[in-house]
């Protein structure tokens, strides 16, 4: 298949799944228990009779469903996602406002996961049974299982209020108007405990992935053919296992874009990190309906982005898969 | 016989299973052991741990002894954990089933379902769903549920497709039996141990969300959990750190357990397997 073609089948994917959560938005909407109206206004804006006249009208609620749907399908497509009665400001906008911050956030901890974790694979496969593979083991074992809220507020206590090392809230210091490098070095000052405690779950889930790709490659014929004409094992490990062995956990990496969203709600809400995680438990507090859908919707849209480019890289890596269509 | 053994040479298993049967062993006997309803008040209010033999984990800001939080605690986890899997791998099976059984069309209708569940972030779902339908036991469960079936549909697909086409099912085909007989009956018997395999760790995963949400203030106000304890240990961090660190830990030996169990499990369960996670 063409990269072209490829490119195209994979575009309206995405577009689907967009279309699918604006849908699944609508249904929610409407599933919800009482008024539609009532949900669309948020609980703040419940309480404005006018405002929720003023929904009705526009969303035609008194209009058949198929006709509500297309009506919701309109306002979304031209960037509406609805009206924050609470903040008064449009949805769309106190999203935009807070994507940046929490593209930093997914984006460093998952650098951080994915260099630690492949690191930790490799290093726990190259030492298969030894004391290291154990230690390394264990650990990934233990942050696998631990939750994620509860490491960013251990880390608070020991790195912040213990030690006094890092901040605990923010993404910057309040009143020091910094600029240039050093609002630069404020803001990575500020982003190491989000980046690590949001990223050591990952950094478990990549280091099992990558040890045991690393152990399937390693079991190949083409390593015992390697080892048989005496290539040492350290240039066998880097040279021949390790290509093949990673590009299993990227793969796999890209596909959990989804669930390092839903980390950066829970580290973004300990950490008071000025996110669209924040905001929507912001909304969650004050059942300002219209923000937790906007979010969830924006949220998709730039999982499924994610996923796209991922896909596009992966096949400029691995030439294979062309070939394979 | 053979399966036992194969479980227990798995030291790591054996202790999941030890743990678990612990939390189990509490959770049950929570109403018991503590009389008292979990939110009120029993003693003097920010007592650290070990300073009142009555309060050996301490008590909150209100005098609520945190034992007993953790015990209560323990009958959601596990409940929500149990239950939201069930329903998942309910959902999961009938459309991989249906969807590796009869291919075509089908098969393609319901994997590009599949992919969309999979593909949206699954957390940022259920808090939506547990949000707009307001958080009881039942929604709750049901969010997890939605949001946690996809890997369940892809792998049972992958084993119908694969048995559909072996000897046996053949047989049964020309014998003349239905479909969904043949599915229930001769398939699905074969499917059973990566489905458990998956499901026990789909309970830890479970867990996690549960406490995820009632952290965020997404729980069941009726019912104590672990999730809801750390977050209301949040503004008492420097005051009193045990009321954060000891539900976590609760959390985190639980979900750890079933996790050491479901690798038992897989060891146990499909030996061919074995060596391929090293």
């Amino acid at each position: 298949m063409k990269t072209l073609d490829f490119l195209f089948q994979r575009l309206v994917k995405a577009a689907f799944v967009v279309l699918g959560v604006v849908i699944l938005n609508f249904l929610l909407i409407h599933l919800a228990p009482g008024d539609p109206a009532a949900v669309m206004a948020g609980e703040a804006g419940a309480g404005d009779e006018k405002f929720i006249a003023q929904l009705r009208a526009q969303f035609g609620l008194d209009q058949p469903l198929w006709w509500q749907l297309l009506t919701y399908l309109k306002s979304v497509l031209t960037g509406d996602l609805g009206f924050s009665y609470r903040n008064n400001v449009p949805v769309a906008a106190l999203i935009m406002e807070r994507l940046p911050a929490t593209l930093l956030l997914t984006a460093s901890a998952f650098l951080f996961s994915l260099v630690l974790g492949v690191l930790l694979g490799v290093l726990a496969a190259y030492k298969r049974g030894k004391l290291a593979d154990s230690l390394i083991m264990t650990g990934a074992l233990v942050f696998y299982a631990t939750p994620l809220f509860w490491v960013a507020l251990m880390a608070v206590l020991v790195f912040s209020i213990h030690l006094d090392w890092l901040p605990p809230f923010d993404m910057e210091s309040i009143g020091a108007d910094y600029t240039g490098w050093a609002r630069f070095a404020d803001i990575a000052y500020h982003l190491v405990l989000p980046t690590v405690t949001l990223g050591l779950f990952f950094t478990a889930l990549y280091t099992r992935l990558t040890r045991a790709s690393m152990l399937e490659v390693m079991s190949l014929d083409f390593v015992k053919t390697a080892r048989a004409k005496g290539v040492p094992k350290a240039r066998i490990i880097r040279r021949h296992v390790l290509r093949n062995a990673v590009l299993p956990v990227f793969t796999f990496a890209s596909i959990q874009a989804g669930q390092l969203v839903g980390g950066a709600v829970l580290t973004e809400t300990v950490f008071a990190w000025p996110g669209i995680g924040r905001l929507m438990f912001d909304a969650l507090l004050q059942r300002d309906y219209p923000v937790l859908l906007g979010v969830f919707l924006v949220t998709a849209a730039v999982v499924v982005t994610v996923n796209l480019v991922a896909d596009l890289l992966y096949r400029i890596v691995d030439p294979r898969i062309e070939a394979a269509g | 016989m053979t399966f036992f053994r194969r479980y227990a040479q798995h030291y790591g298993a054996l202790v999941g299973l030890a743990i678990l049967s612990g939390v189990l062993l509490v959770a049950l006997l929570a109403p018991l052991i503590y009389p008292v309803s979990p939110w009120q008040g029993v003693g003097e209010p920010l007592l650290g741990p070990f300073e009142d033999p009555a309060f050996p984990l301490g008590t909150d800001m209100l005098g609520r002894d945190i034992a007993a939080g953790l015990a209560y605690g323990a009958r959601v986890s596990l409940l929500i954990g149990v239950v939201s899997t069930a329903v998942a791998v309910v959902i999961g099976v009938s459309i991989g089933a249906l969807a590796g059984f009869y291919g075509g069309r089908i098969d393609d209708l319901l994997m590009r379902f599949t992919e969309f569940f999979q593909t949206i972030p699954a957390f940022a779902m259920a808090i939506v769903l547990v949000a707009i339908f307001n958080p009881t036991i039942a929604s709750i469960t049901l969010a997890i549920a939605v949001v946690s079936w996809p890997p369940v549909a892809r792998l049972v697909r992958g084993e119908f497709m694969s048995l559909r086409s072996r000897e046996f099912v053949q047989a049964a085909v020309v014998v003349g039996q239905s479909g969904p007989r043949i599915m229930l009956t001769q398939i699905l018997p074969n499917t059973l141990s990566p489905i458990i395999v998956t499901a026990s760790l789909m309970v830890a995963t479970a867990i996690l969300t549960e406490s995820s949400l009632s952290f965020l203030g997404l729980g069941d106000r009726n019912m104590m959990s672990w999730g809801f304890m750390i977050g209301a240990a949040r503004t008492m961090l420097r005051e009193a750190w045990w009321m954060s660190v000891f539900p976590g830990v609760a959390i985190l030996i639980t979900v750890l357990a079933i996790n050491l169990i479901g690798e038992g499990l897989n060891d146990a369960m499909n030996p061919h397997l074995r060596g391929r996670k090293g």
